[in-house]
């Protein structure tokens, strides 16, 4: 048996609500900030929820030409300012690379709802004929790779992988094995959303999955505290460069950490409500995927999205899935920060991970003020912490059942 | 030949390039008559498509297929426009 190709990350791109870079937002991370707003843009007083974590001042001109910006939906757009910054980071010379061995797998949750409802209402109010000829090559879901694919001439194996919350993670995992399997040497991966309209609003609020800390919208994502009341939905785009080892050490590129573990399961259980055993099962397969011991992962960037229901069955899942390593590493959550992107989290959140292994430094989960029952691992309550981090892991689970852990080792 | 008439084909060229150039993302200074809009000014089927779409809010009216084809030039087009809200005046008449 021929040894698996390794995978490394050589690039990272970003657009989130803490900022529109990777920099500016790892920066508010570490200094445990919200980038959750009052939305102000529309009429909420009849929603549940006021409030989201919205992308603030992005300029798509930046990243496309206005032709393209009128045809793309705001997903999309996100998706390819990100995969423009990963790409740049990765110091990648297109002109003198085999576009065809560079691919790209981006996926999102829901997609290009704008657009859906938009030309619900233009189909309703003035008929077939006024329905816009972009609406559905702007609002497909695989446009995200499919344009970046256009914008960089990429000719790689070109996909979207869409299992709501885990999406981001699974392109990501996706992606490395696709190099593995020797079908690319790089691959562009990430995930994207853009669901913060009344719709999407309304929709995650008839769910009951939203918080409706409408008072104080800063302190309404506070996973593992006593007084959460449900996740803050977000937007944004996390993209990765990864690449095959050899090269992107024969190019001399910045490596930031190899992926070494890919692990995922399925609930077959309840469409919402997350299955303890399945978390637990997802984890294990990402250790054994590793070839590692429980203890020898430092840091968790948790799902934790602040939900009643998912955050003791996730910090449980991992005391049953580490055992006794669960005392001795830390987990955090970020989304307390960025709220939930949705199918982009588990993108910016395998970059923040990336991040904590390069800065040896551990994201805070704030507003965590008094933990719940059932929450006793070290959260990294509200202040980042210095620590010596090899090896991390990702955690993401998704509406449908769908769980997806990353792990990244220092390099 | 009225001069009122020659003001309203000064006021509906200006608008169709305003609206050709809103959709092309370019300057309206960019958008001279003799320009053909698909080889000089870079619309594909689909620019071309919404732009028959916008053309039709314009003038509140259908464009079926056959005229929309025969649309090369920003002339053409803004004769177009003019020959369609003349037929409101002659049916006014």
């Amino acid at each position: 048996m021929s040894a698996k190709r390794r995978v490394v990350v050589t690039g990272l791109g970003m657009v989130s609500p803490l900022g529109l870079t990777v920099d500016t937002s790892w920066q508010a991370i570490l200094a445990g900030k919200s980038g959750v707003e009052t939305l102000t843009d529309f009429d909420t007083s009849t929603y549940s929820t006021h409030f989201a974590a919205r992308v603030k001042n992005f300029d798509p001109l930046v990243y496309l030409d206005g032709k393209d910006v009128r045809k793309l939906d705001t997903f999309v757009q996100y998706a390819v300012a990100a995969a423009t910054q990963a790409l740049q980071d990765s110091a990648l010379n297109l002109e003198q690379e085999d576009r065809t061995r560079i691919g790209v797998a981006v996926g999102s949750g829901i997609g290009g709802l704008e657009g859906i409802y938009e030309n619900s209402h233009v189909l309703t109010e003035k008929g077939p004929r006024r329905v816009s000829p972009f609406f559905i090559p702007g609002a497909i879901i695989n446009m995200a790779p499919g344009y970046i694919a256009i914008q960089h001439k990429l000719q790689g194996p070109n996909i979207s992988i869409v299992t709501a919350c885990t999406t981001g993670a699974h392109n990501i995992g996706y992606a490395a094995r696709t190099i593995a399997y020797g079908d690319a040497e790089v691959m562009v991966a990430g995930g994207t959303e853009m669901a913060s309209i009344p719709i999407g609003i309304a929709g995650f609020g008839a769910l009951r999955a939203l918080s409706t800390r409408n008072d104080d919208p800063a302190k309404a994502s506070r996973p593992w505290d006593k007084d959460r009341d449900g996740f803050v939905l977000g937007d944004g785009a996390g993209v990765v460069i990864m690449e095959e080892y050899e090269r992107a050490k024969a190019r001399g590129a910045k490596i930031y950490a190899e992926l070494i573990g890919f692990g995922m399961s399925g609930d077959g259980d309840h469409m919402t409500a997350p299955n303890q055993d399945s978390l637990v099962r997802c984890m294990k397969n990402a250790l054994k995927d590793a070839q590692i011991a429980p203890e020898q992962v430092q840091y968790i960037n948790a799902h934790g999205t602040s939900t009643p229901l998912g955050d003791p069955v996730e910090a449980q899942a991992v005391r049953l899935a580490f055992g006794a390593a669960a005392d001795k590493l830390s987990i955090s959550s970020t989304k307390s920060m960025t709220g939930h992107l949705l199918g982009a989290a588990g993108a910016v959140e395998a970059i923040f991970t990336v991040l904590s292994i390069r800065d040896q430094i551990s994201p805070p989960t704030i507003n965590l003020e008094h933990p719940d029952e059932g929450c006793d691992l070290d959260f990294v309550p509200n202040v980042a912490k210095k620590l010596p981090i090899e090896i991390a892991a990702s955690n993401s689970f998704g509406f449908g059942g769908t769980n997806g852990t990353l792990i990244f080792k220092a390099i | 030949m009225s001069d009122n008439q020659s003001g309203d084909v000064v006021e509906i060229s200006n608008q169709v390039k305003k609206v050709i150039a809103e959709h092309l993302s370019l300057k309206v200074e960019e958008v001279q008559e003799d320009k053909n809009i698909a080889s000089d000014l870079g619309a594909d089927s689909l620019d071309t498509v919404e732009l028959v779409m916008a053309l039709e809010e314009m003038i509140d009216k259908e464009i079926p297929d056959e005229d929309a084809e025969q649309l090369k030039t920003v002339q053409e087009v803004i004769d177009y426009v003019v020959k369609r809200k003349a037929e409101d005046k002659a049916e006014a008449a």
